[in-house]
């Protein structure tokens, strides 16, 4: 364990030297606050659409940092040769792959961490309201789903030929899953046979990304969801990382490091 | 932690300098040139020629979506997506178009029951009842200036489409509900400034005048004014069943103020023009008698 704790602790260090973090996190406060300093009918008060933009950078900036950070991570091991004195020391691949994963996924939760508070001290300068068990949940089902997304995206740096092809890959993928993913069902019951079934089999074997997507009850004010859903959802993508990361590691197990 | 670069810092309070500026020379500029706050909205409204520059034309299809979002503001994000059963009315707008605001109607429950365990898990995590914001919201105990929230929108589609007259009706409606009425007023202002002479904002002006600022000389000549715009119109407007809605609800509004007025000579001479487009001329009818026999009583 103390393995994979040091590779994940190589990992986390490389978020904050690297800029992307600071890049993200400027352009996320710099929009909500442009947005924010815009005031309709001399009404302070007015602060949803702006949460409701906060939100939706954060959904975003979250996934490119994910995605990112994990596309690199063994391509860059392998490019730099670094991967051989790594390997050369009592590691075996599967800690490479949990390690990663354990310093990717920490590393996205930290910087999540700063966008919620971000995000917390805004609305809450805005509303005089604190909701924060609100937001405590909204902010571990989103790092719950980065976990689905980091194991996802080490798998297809496994697969994929360059860091640029998976983290492509993988946004469109992620975002396709976000928008489209609870609709499926409802599309496949437009559709004749088989067509039907095609549709509904893809429903049922995709992760259900946007499972951990609150982001309109917390703009809304809709209060917490209930935490035994809370629980199977967990649950759910503990399954789905699992397998990721299970798949992973068959994949760099076989893989030729030359 | 490695240290931030001077240069990487210098460029970032550049860009910070910059954005504050973009936001403030403009504001102070309308500070001096019109002292007063209510001004604003009327500078803001130029912002019009911004999303001009940004979409040309084209800023126009944006603007029905805009209206769609104040939609769902108003339903706490409870709201059909393209691959879900969609109803054209938009329950926003329907209390500014008289209709009652029903919040407990169910016939907008698009989701109907799920159809497997992952739908079912699924509407956990997302609005799943139909509220408005205008009774309580989710909670039920949300204040109704809750509605507020709705209003960015409504702006943002006149911005885009300055000739979608729905918003500002409906705006200037909720402006109104909030103990607005300035800012309502400068909402069908703008609306008129961007289409003159429009009957259904004249109406609503005039509406305006009469219940919150208990003007009734300027609500009368408002709707006169109304009533001269509408007559301007072709005979093809005319014939259209929404602009003889206005009619009747013009001519009726300046009937009602006859009659307060005592002038029921006045008042049968609006109630006659009703009569003419309303769907129960039985009934206006009787009001003509009435006023008649009152008109008489008075001579």
């Amino acid at each position: 364990m103390n393995t994979i704790w040091a590779l994940a602790g190589v990992v986390i260090k490389e978020l904050y030297r690297r800029k992307d973090f600071y890049v993200l996190l400027v352009l996320t406060v710099l929009l909500t606050i442009l947005a924010g300093s815009v005031v309709f009918f001399q009404d302070p008060n007015i602060v949803r659409y702006i949460k409701d933009l906060c939100m939706f950078l954060i959904w975003i900036s979250s996934l490119l940092i994910a995605i990112t950070m994990a596309a690199r991570q063994i391509p860059a091991e392998r490019e730099n040769r670094t991967i051989f004195p790594l390997l050369a020391k009592p590691v075996t691949r599967g800690q490479v792959i949990l390690g990663k994963f354990l310093g990717c996924w920490l590393a996205s939760g930290a910087a999540l961490v700063v966008f919620y508070l971000f995000f917390a001290v805004l609305t809450g300068t805005r509303e005089h309201y604190w909701p924060v068990l609100d937001y405590v949940q909204a902010f571990l089902l989103q790092w719950i789903m980065l976990g689905i997304v980091t194991a996802m995206t080490l798998l297809g740096s496994i697969l994929f030929a360059a860091p640029s092809s998976t983290v492509t890959i993988l946004f469109i993928v992620a975002a396709g899953i976000l928008f489209l993913g609870r609709h499926l069902n409802t599309v496949a019951l437009h559709n004749p046979e088989p067509i039907r079934s095609i549709i509904y089999t893809i429903y049922f074997i995709i992760p259900h990304l946007e499972l951990f997507d609150v982001r309109e009850r917390v703009v809304n004010d809709w209060g917490l969801v209930s935490w035994l859903a809370c629980g199977l959802a967990t649950l759910y993508a503990a399954a789905y990382t699992g397998l990721f990361l299970l798949l992973t590691w068959l994949g760099f197990r076989r893989k030729s490091l030359t | 932690m490695k240290k931030i670069p001077t240069g990487w810092l210098l460029a970032l309070l550049l860009t910070l300098c910059f954005t504050l500026a973009t936001v403030f020379v403009p504001r102070v500029g309308w500070w001096n040139a019109v002292p007063r706050a209510a001004d604003w909205n009327k500078a803001q409204s130029q912002s019009d020629n911004v999303f001009k520059l940004l979409f040309g034309e084209g800023r126009r299809l944006f603007a029905n979506e805009m209206f769609v979002m104040a939609d769902v503001y108003f339903h706490s994000g409870y709201y059909p997506s393209m691959f879900d059963r969609q109803d054209t009315d938009r329950d926003v707008a329907d209390p500014a178009h008289g209709q009652a605001d029903d919040s407990d109607s169910t016939s907008d429950d698009f989701l109907g029951p799920p159809p497997d365990w992952l739908a079912a898990l699924e509407r956990q995590f997302v609005p799943n009842r139909h509220t408005h914001l205008s009774s309580g919201g989710p909670s039920g105990h949300v204040k109704e200036v809750e509605v507020q929230e709705i209003l960015p929108w409504l702006k943002l589609a006149t911005d885009m489409n300055p000739q979608m007259i729905d918003s500002y009706t409906v705006g200037a409606y909720w402006l109104r509900r909030l103990h607005k009425p300035e800012q309502a007023r400068d909402f069908l202002f703008e609306g008129l400034r961007n289409n003159p002479g429009n009957t259904e904002l004249l109406l609503d002006l005039g509406q305006l005048y009469l219940d919150d600022f208990h003007d009734t000389n300027k609500a009368r000549n408002t709707w006169l004014a109304a009533l001269r715009c509408w007559q301007a119109q072709d005979d093809n407007a005319k014939a259209s069943v929404e602009n003889k809605r206005l009619y009747g609800a013009i001519t009726m509004a300046l009937a009602h103020q006859a009659q307060v007025a005592g002038d029921w000579l006045q008042a049968i001479k609006y109630l006659e023009m009703v009569k003419q487009v309303s769907p129960y001329p039985d009934a206006i009818q009787k009001q003509i008698d009435e006023a008649e026999k009152k008109a008489a009583g008075g001579q």
